[in-house]
């Protein structure tokens, strides 16, 4: 849908034209289930879980960093964030020790949201620091702030620090249990669609339109009356919380957070699934995230030795692979132009 | 007994303008003037400081000392996204243009600056008429209808200057700052440049820096010679040829 | 803080800000010049730990593996730069990124094929094992001082090197203009070769006086690696003068913040430093580039 070429006439058939592959691909994604039961491996379930979840976050960075030319390094300080705030409230309702002021809750109606504002403020936070600067600043800035929440989380002592939180009440959604494995991943799955859709019209309308534009020449955009750094700012924002969101699903779904969800090498991982995926297109990440995840989960069983392969292919995907997977399906201009 | 009437504010006045980089003295003392509806050239040597000026009017560079009113109004201190919504629009000497957006939507961006409302978050912008109408409407006047479709980093250079042109236009400004609009232009893309702009001259005012004295002659009502930062004379166009500072200082150089 | 505690933590902080130099200088350098993100750094600090090791194994001399780990990192460093990093100079930062992030992976995984997952303790040198007496009856480990003075006498020397000599002439020139610098006549391509061999070997003179006092394991360069891009951009890209004041800076603050405040703040302190000093100065105390 965001096929730049085709904008003058996109009438719906030339939309569905245009995502054909992320439709199919979405469709054959809600038959794991089915097929998880019918060879009876729950793993499929669990991994393609974490493909959902991680294609959440890597179209959720591609919004920054394809259309908007900004080369975040701290989306899994995010992610981290989301999935700390829904295990940490989890945490005191099943201690019954109140959070300063606040009681805990395990009840998702509430933390998601909460997952998503407080992500979202910080994301605004670092934002109007990193922002500011641009280029590899930024790059260097943003892979400073995820160290800095990294360490921040280590430190929590409460929260198990190093070893990470175990999420030990019955998570819920206003009662309804959804964590549930089956039911469990419809709903990611379901976030996961809505936030093409949602990202899918944002990247066309005019703040998507500034953004892209600004991406491909700040200058100019400048000259025309526009000083972009708000918007900018709001993408930052929109994408952090979008991640936050993720990250609060995947709390849910693992019952366990750790340090480590925020690792900068995490970070590194969803830039990798967006270049791979393909940066050009809203629904070029979720091809990346599905190929990255099922690497990292086949790679090991192979070899003890399977970073080393995994490093050579990154290398490889950067040097010969530049429009990403996604133009396997047609060609497509860069959305945001050679900005970075 | 003539009680002539006073002289309107010219539209923009320069004053002591000073700028320099690391001891270079870019832009020396320097003032000026357009009047409403003028075209005023700047011309000069290479290094006269003619696109620092630029840069400064525009709101790119700030100057060190020096002031700058549009409209009466001092616009010295305002940033140059500030400036683009009080009239000011600037074409690039060296084109500045969105390369992955068509004509249209370049356009159409330059409508949306000028008409605010940025945070419009699910609206499909391009099919929007209240940009894509005036946007068609700047295109038309430049004469690049028949490539509104087309994706800016497949125009030609002319083109790409047209375009350029059509975005200021767009902005609906008072003042266009044109730098070098017919740089790397061929003969003819160049004349078909100048019958654009003649057409433009009545409706805007225009300070326009270019180095093709035939256009330079054809459209200025008057002309600044600028020399090491300093407007050495400035005066209609048979006054400049005549100057003979200026033919020591500028003509001499085998311009 | 009694003073006998202040004096040891303040020279445990100079002591980390010079290692931290060590590291940094390289970097910012290889940026200045060659405007090229190198997250791949930080496998070269922890390339001079692990061959100081082996070389410490084989001739039982510290000093003498030191020098030895030194000039196999500087070598590992230009192969790297040859092979893989020269095809990324004319590209965006972000390709860069991902391309010494994969070279990341790779050279933990090839540390790890040779020498193992589990980390290895280097011996200190038979004189410097103990502690010395300093003034108000300090005790202070001699190695940690031995680093405070090396890391000092590299820093004065490179700030020689880089002030007063035709080379450093050449490095600062193409650190502020590359293309000016071409246009003077300076072999650009075989500065930065050399910049960056001489960078990886003081990452790696780093590596292996970090590793003598914790420990030498896969992995020891990616924290470092974010400290000396912190150094890198607060000091200001490209800048000697700069990287050298703010590996102090965060050195002491570091260390004292782990001191005196609770440990979720102390941290975060140094990265707050860093917010703040952008807030106020986006291109970082020294900017280099106009």
């Amino acid at each position: 849908m965001p096929d730049i070429s085709k904008h003058a006439a996109s009438p719906p058939a030339a939309v569905l034209a245009a995502s054909w592959p992320i439709l199919v691909l979405l469709a054959a994604l809600a038959l794991v289930p089915a097929l998880s039961a019918a060879v009876d491996n729950p793993f499929l379930i669990r991994l393609f879980t974490r493909v959902v979840i991680f294609a959440i976050v890597a179209a959720a960075l591609n919004f920054v960093l394809g259309f908007g030319a900004l080369v975040s390094l701290m989306h899994a300080a995010f992610f981290g964030i989301g999935a700390y705030v829904v295990a940490i409230f989890a945490f005191h309702d099943f201690d019954g020790s109140p959070l300063w002021i606040f009681p805990g809750t395990s009840n998702l109606a509430v933390t998601i949201p909460l997952a998503v504002v407080l992500t979202g403020l910080a994301a605004a936070l670092t934002g109007v620091v990193s922002l500011r600067t641009s280029g590899a600043y930024f790059i260097m800035i943003t892979l400073a702030f995820n160290q800095m929440l990294f360490y921040f989380f280590v430190a929590l002592q409460k929260y198990g620090g190093d070893d990470g939180l175990q999420i030990l009440s019955n998570l819920d959604f206003a009662g309804l249990n959804i964590s549930k494995r089956v039911t469990f991943f419809y709903v990611s799955l379901g976030v996961l669609a809505a936030s093409l859709l949602f990202f899918g019209r944002l990247v066309n309308s005019r703040f998507g339109v500034i953004l892209r534009a600004a991406a491909q020449n700040e200058r100019r955009v400048i000259a025309l009356g526009i000083s972009p750094l708000r918007y900018k700012l709001a993408a930052f924002v929109i994408s952090g919380a979008v991640t936050g969101l993720a990250g609060a699903l995947w709390a849910t779904g693992q019952q366990f957070v750790s340090p480590s969800d925020l690792s900068w090498v995490r970070s590194a991982d969803f830039v990798v699934m967006a270049v791979l995926g393909g940066m050009a297109r809203v629904w070029g990440p979720v091809l990346g995230a599905l190929v990255i995840v099922l690497l990292e989960a086949l790679l090991p069983g192979l070899t003890l030795y399977w970073q080393l392969p995994f490093g050579l292919i990154v290398i490889l995907i950067v040097v010969y692979l530049q429009g990403g997977l996604a133009d396997l399906f047609g060609k497509m201009r860069p959305a945001a132009g050679g900005g970075h | 007994m003539q009680a002539a009437a006073p002289q309107p504010r010219p539209l923009l006045e320069v004053k002591g303008l000073q700028k320099r980089f690391s001891g270079i003295v870019a832009t020396n003392n320097l003032s000026l003037d357009v009047r409403a509806g003028e075209t005023h050239a700047l011309i000069g040597p290479n290094g006269a400081g003619k696109t620092t000026l630029i840069a400064q009017l525009q709101g790119e560079l700030s100057p060190d000392a020096g002031e700058i009113w549009l409209n009466g109004r001092d616009i010295t201190r305002e940033p140059a996204h500030r400036r683009a919504h009080l009239g000011i629009a600037r074409s690039f000497q060296i084109t500045s243009v969105f390369p992955q957006f068509t004509v249209l939507a370049n356009v159409a961006l330059a409508v949306q600056a000028q008409a605010g409302h940025g945070f419009k978050f699910f609206r499909e912008a391009w099919k929007d008429p209240a940009l894509t109408a005036p946007a068609r409407e700047a295109i038309e006047r430049i004469g690049l209808s028949h490539r509104a479709e087309t994706h800016a980093e497949d125009l030609s250079h002319g083109e790409r200057r047209q375009l350029e042109l059509a975005m200021a236009l767009a902005m609906k400004p008072k003042l266009l700052l044109l730098d070098e609009p017919m740089a790397g232009m061929g003969r003819q893309d160049g004349q078909r440049m100048t019958k654009i702009l003649q057409g433009l001259k009545q409706t805007y005012a225009i300070l326009i820096v270019e180095h093709d004295m035939d256009a330079v002659f054809a459209l200025a009502d008057r002309i600044s010679v600028l020399v090491a930062g300093a407007a050495i004379a400035t005066g209609t166009a048979d006054s400049i040829r005549n100057d003979p500072a200026v033919k020591a200082a500028y003509l001499g150089h085998g311009s | 803080m009694s003073a006998s505690l202040f004096i040891e933590q303040l020279l445990n902080g100079v002591q980390f800000g010079v290692m931290l130099f060590l590291i940094s200088a390289g970097l910012t350098l290889v940026f200045g010049i060659m405007n090229l993100i190198n997250l791949a750094h930080g496998a070269l600090y922890m390339t001079g730990a692990f061959l100081a090791a082996a070389f410490i194994k084989i001739t039982g001399n510290f000093f003498l593996a030191a020098v030895l780990a030194m000039a196999l990192t500087a070598l590992t460093g230009a192969a790297m730069e040859w092979i893989v990093l020269r095809k990324f100079y004319g590209r965006d930062h972000l390709d860069q990124v991902l391309a010494t992030f994969g070279l990341i992976l790779v050279f933990n995984d090839l540390v790890r094929l040779i020498w193992g997952v589990v980390p290895v303790q280097l011996r200190l040198p038979g004189p410097f094992s103990g502690s010395v007496p300093l003034m108000l009856d300090v005790q202070y480990p001699a190695f940690r001082l031995l680093i405070l003075a090396v890391g000092l006498l590299v820093a004065l020397g490179l700030y020689l090197v880089v002030v007063h000599t035709r080379i450093g002439m050449w490095i600062r020139a193409g650190a502020s203009n590359r293309p000016m610098a071409s246009a003077l006549g300076v072999d650009v391509g075989l500065v930065f070769s050399l910049v960056f061999a001489a960078g990886a070997a003081l990452a790696g003179l780093a590596g292996l006086m970090a590793g003598a006092i914790s420990s030498v394991q896969v992995g020891m360069g990616e924290p470092v690696l974010i400290l000396a891009l912190v150094v890198t951009v607060i000091g200001g890209i490209g800048s000697i003068r700069g990287a050298f004041i703010a590996a102090l800076m965060i050195g002491i603050v570091d260390t004292f913040g782990r001191v005196l405040l609770p440990p979720a703040l102390g941290s975060m302190v140094i990265f707050m430093l860093m917010a703040v000093i952008l807030a106020f100065r986006p291109k970082g105390l020294f900017p280099v580039h106009a």
